[in-house]
């Protein structure tokens, strides 16, 4: 008995490990600023100035907007192209198929260092720099989503699709009609991995990024960090943090299976 | 059978990849081949220089730090994160209620994004006021220089890193873990197994796979460690957090050496290739079954 009782102790140890921090970083940056060289759990009050005093400083709603606009754009063109190129490469015969499939894969481990350089200076050359063009269009596919409903779409019964044939359904109506809506643990699977991708992606953004009202939610509070505008207060700077892990935190406690689910298998496939 | 419009249908569908594939993988592969034997600030005109980029490199001190740094964080963020995450994947792996609970915990900081997490502890490492000093000096012992010791800083990154990825890790060691019958245990224990003998001949080689993982995913994400040292050190202190990914950045976008950034991108990326193949074949080799 006492050794699950220390199990279950060192559990507990490690959930507070990974989760005070956090709620030390929320409760920090509703403290006052003179609280926080002091804070271990709770301020002597609770206050909204340094979330006040962040909305003064940096555009912090419209870098909202711009994350949702961008992941949601990113997520729903992966989803629809990478449906489509994983139902060709499953489900139709054609030439040159086989080749398309090893091009995925030689794409998918080829380090990105290689190709960062040159495609920030496609994105200079196609006058995408600062636009929200550089941000989105990179993104709307990727391997990994071909592979994921490539995968799906081979273990769903030939009839089915055979009989969508028959009532004379397009290639694509079979693919949006038919198939999408049985395919929901992929889209789920895809559509998680590559939102929260997008929507935590910082290092393109600063490449390619200039002007504030543009930039997406991690860049800004980056930027806001490092550069001095932030003035080392640690209030701010905080408040600028909890911000920015509010959505995905809030999306996470509402989906948490399905987060770690999807996260789990991308882990695997690749 | 099928008519010509048919024929062509499924080209239409992986339209979008081959359009995608050509201006973002094989366009930037083939200048990349261009920019490493030119110099260029893109304004100006590209100047050839042969291998002037490669002569550079080879008696680049900063190159060499950037290689010796990602090292340091590797052999510590590695053999860490596989021990954490095992020692939490063996204790979640028994009849333990409200599993998912710790679970969705330690998984916690693997959805926050990289940037709260390194505004975070970049806090939580302050000399005079960090929590983990305050904590040090509560407990009577000397404060550390985590982030402005040179010796420590990429320690302390590697730290942050474990800390943040190793949610992932419990979970897929967890998967690896419960595919292994109980039954072999049994029979083990029976026939007079320790425990370690039954970790090393029945738990090892079934999460060998997802040890191979981990090593591969860690030494990407070292080479790609970018916004933790931009953010928190900026490289510093004396290029002792200087990364393979913000070197680049530096070179590129700090001074305009598009040619020479693009041959850093290139013998880094051979450098994780190398690692990851060499990997494939001590792991492989390490394990049989």
């Amino acid at each position: 008995m006492p050794r699950r009782v220390l199990t279950y102790l060192v559990l507990l140890a490690g959930a507070v490990g990974f989760v005070y921090p956090f709620l030390w970083m929320v409760l920090a940056s509703l403290a006052p600023e003179s609280d926080i060289s002091r804070l271990v759990l709770f301020p002597s009050h609770l206050t909204l100035q340094n979330y006040r005093a962040m909305m003064q400083k940096i555009p912090i709603l419209r870098a909202l907007l711009n994350s949702l606009l961008v992941a949601g754009s990113v997520t729903a063109g992966v989803l629809v192209f990478g449906s489509m190129v994983g139902y060709a490469l499953s489900r139709l015969k054609f030439a040159g198929r086989d080749l398309i499939f090893y091009l995925i894969l030689f794409t998918m481990s080829l380090p990105f260092q290689i190709t960062l350089i040159p495609q920030y200076i496609l994105m200079v050359q196609l006058r995408w720099v600062d636009t929200y063009l550089a941000l989105i269009v990179p993104y709307l596919l990727n391997g990994f989503a071909i592979i994921m409903f490539r995968q799906f779409f081979k273990s769903i019964p030939q009839d089915l699709i055979d009989a969508a044939r028959l009532d004379g359904c397009s290639e694509l109506q079979i693919l949006f009609r038919i198939l999408w809506p049985i395919s929901r643990p992929a889209l789920v699977t895809v559509g998680i991995v590559t939102f929260m991708g997008s929507w935590n992606e910082v290092l393109w953004p600063i490449i390619v990024m200039r002007t504030e009202r543009l930039m997406t939610m991690p860049q800004l509070v980056a930027l806001f960090v490092v550069g001095g505008r932030a003035e080392g207060l640690l209030g701010v700077k905080l408040a600028s943090a909890t911000f920015l892990a509010a959505p995905i935190v809030v999306a996470y406690l509402f989906f948490q299976r399905y987060f770690i689910e999807s996260m789990a298998t991308t882990g695997m496939k690749s | 059978m099928k008519t010509g419009r048919q024929r062509w249908i499924p080209y239409g569908l992986v339209g979008p990849y081959l359009l995608h594939f050509v201006l973002f993988v094989a366009f930037p592969i083939a200048f990349s081949l261009v920019l490493v034997f030119h110099r260029w600030n893109i304004i100006g005109a590209m100047e050839f220089v042969g291998l002037a980029n490669f002569q550079r490199l080879l008696h680049d001190r900063l190159f060499f730090r950037a290689l010796y740094n990602t090292l340091i964080f590797l052999l510590i963020h590695i053999p860490l994160q596989i021990v954490v995450a095992l020692f939490f994947a063996e204790l979640l792996n028994q009849n333990i209620r409200l599993r998912g609970l710790f679970r969705g915990a330690y998984f916690l900081p693997v959805v926050v994004s990289g940037v709260v997490v390194t505004i975070l502890w970049q806090q939580l490492y302050g000399f005079d006021s960090g929590l983990l000093n305050r904590a040090l000096v509560h407990l009577g012992l000397p404060r550390l220089g985590w982030l402005v010791d040179p010796r420590l800083a990429m320690p302390s990154l590697a730290l942050m890193a474990t800390w943040k990825n190793v949610g992932l890790y419990i979970v897929l060691f967890l998967v690896g873990l419960q595919s292994v019958p109980r039954q072999l245990y049994e029979a083990a224990a029976l026939e007079g197994a320790t425990r370690w003998q039954q970790f090393r001949y029945i738990t090892l080689p079934m999460i060998n796979p997802t040890l191979f993982m981990v090593v591969v995913l860690s030494t990407i994400g070292g080479f790609s460690l970018f916004i933790e040292p931009y953010v928190m050190t900026g490289g510093g202190p004396l290029d002792s957090t200087l990364s393979a990914m913000l070197y680049i950045y530096r070179e590129a976008f700090t001074f305009y050496h598009m040619g020479y950034a693009a041959t850093l991108g290139f013998f880094f990326a051979a450098v994780i290739l190398l690692v990851v193949i060499l990997q494939r074949r001590f792991v492989e080799k390490e394990v049989p079954l």
